[in-house]
């Protein structure tokens, strides 16, 4: 249990709940660092503690058939199934994008077909992968009718407030991912008026930190994005692109990719670049997961655990 | 999949006709450069070549890549799944600085210089 990084007491369920995730071998972690002089959450809200459990799946590329994994609609279809077998019901599904891996209309229809046999409302995002169709427009049309430009949008559940970002339309050379002015302008005005005390979460498909440039992985214009989100005192960015779990904490934001359900990438610089990492067949499925977050009112902190397919 | 890809390359000539001087391949008995991508990089990244000079890029990763020009300087491939080509013939002299639009880290330049012989286009 060291791993358990918690100074705000644990109670006998909650040490259940890990240790029934440390017995399927899971490898977890839960942020930290959140200075206490911005400690946010009344003493009301605290008293209240109403919870809210969502999971993030990513990068399912569906219809990916190349050695690192040729069977990517199989291993969604078991991420699916370990959603199924959770002893709590989440309270619905965000997606991080690369829904499908050539934007072709079967693979958006496999997909849905698959994820939506969890029975959950689905939050999107699109990858890269998804805007690969000649004109751009499957993945609005299916997923993004009621979202802002080419598919941000955000809402409310629980308390927390959740925005949906898109960096990955209008890439210029040279360059990482990209927000644009239109939507940072957005951003800006979504934000605006909102309490500090608001917990926000959110989601895009590149990392809106930078991780990795030599390889892409890291958004141009994230920096601007973040300004917006200094004065919050709970920030959780989610991402996915990397194909790899990866944490860090900065002041009140905690930044988490998910790892894919299709095929594992390498740590950065480990190869000579970011493609489909071929492992053993016996390791493919603890490379391949999915993440589940939960949000307690009394905590300033979401608890991010990160469950592989196989242990 | 080369089906589709070699039409599209023959769409891509035509419609960059009218942005960069392009013809049609199929006429063309023209001298011809490939550039592999391999590893997320353009092989050779920076190519020189004469005018009329028929390009093909090559996929050979697992994963798929975009051939886009900066500027639209000329027409851009559909996405490249593994061992797709796209095609394109370089009519007008200048150069030509073109990125994978899926992965925009990676980028490569094309030089076109004045074909010497009879046979320069017009």
């Amino acid at each position: 249990m060291s791993k358990f990084e918690r100074d705000d007491g644990i109670n006998r369920r909650k040490v259940l709940e890990c240790m029934t995730w440390v017995g399927t071998g899971v490898l977890w972690t839960i942020s930290g660092g959140v200075p206490h002089s911005l400690g946010i959450m009344g003493e009301a809200a605290a008293q209240e503690a109403k919870g809210l459990t969502f999971l993030q799946i990513s990068d399912s590329h569906v219809g990916f058939d190349k050695p690192a994994n040729p069977n990517a609609l199989g291993t969604l279809e078991e991420a699916i199934a370990k959603v199924n077998a959770l002893p709590q019901k989440p309270a619905f599904m965000i997606h991080t994008g690369d829904i499908s891996h050539l934007s072709l209309a079967a693979q958006f229809d496999d997909a849905d077909r698959i994820i939506s046999q969890s029975r959950l409302d689905v939050h999107y995002v699109p990858g890269e992968h998804d805007f690969l169709d000649p004109e751009q427009k499957f993945y609005r049309e299916r997923y993004g009718r009621a979202a802002k430009g080419a598919g941000w949008y955000s809402f409310d559940a629980n308390g927390v407030h959740f925005i949906g970002l898109v960096n990955v339309v209008d890439l210029k050379a040279g360059g990482l991912g990209n927000l644009g002015a239109e939507q940072l302008e957005w951003l800006e005005t979504d934000l605006k008026g909102r309490s500090a005390s608001a917990p926000i979460v959110v989601f895009a498909h590149i990392p809106l930190w930078t991780v990795y440039p030599e390889w892409g992985w890291g958004t141009d214009d994230g920096a601007q994005a973040l300004t917006y989100l200094k004065r919050f005192g709970s920030v959780t960015v989610l991402n996915g692109h990397i194909h790899q779990v990866m944490q860090k904490v900065e002041g009140n934001v905690t930044f988490h990719t998910a790892r894919s359900t299709a095929f594992p990438q390498p740590a950065p610089g480990a190869a000579p670049s970011p493609g489909p990492m071929k492992v053993p067949d016996d390791q493919l499925r603890k490379m391949l997961g999915i993440a589940n977050v939960t949000f307690k009112q009394n905590e300033q902190r979401l608890a991010i655990i990160d469950t592989p397919l196989a242990g | 999949m080369m089906r589709r890809a070699i039409a599209a390359a023959l769409l891509g000539a035509a419609v960059g006709a009218g942005l960069a001087g392009g013809v049609p391949v199929a006429r063309a008995q023209s001298p011809a450069a490939t550039i592999s991508i391999d590893n997320f990089t353009f092989n050779p990244q920076k190519l020189t070549v004469k005018a009329g000079t028929t390009v093909t890029w090559t996929n050979k990763d697992d994963i798929p890549h975009g051939i886009g020009a900066t500027n639209n300087a000329f027409a851009r491939s559909q996405a490249l799944d593994t061992d797709d080509s796209y095609s394109f013939t370089f009519t007008t002299p200048g150069s030509y600085q073109y990125f994978c639009y899926i992965h925009p880290h990676m980028t490569g330049t094309i030089v076109v210089e004045a074909a010497t012989g009879s046979n320069a286009s017009n």
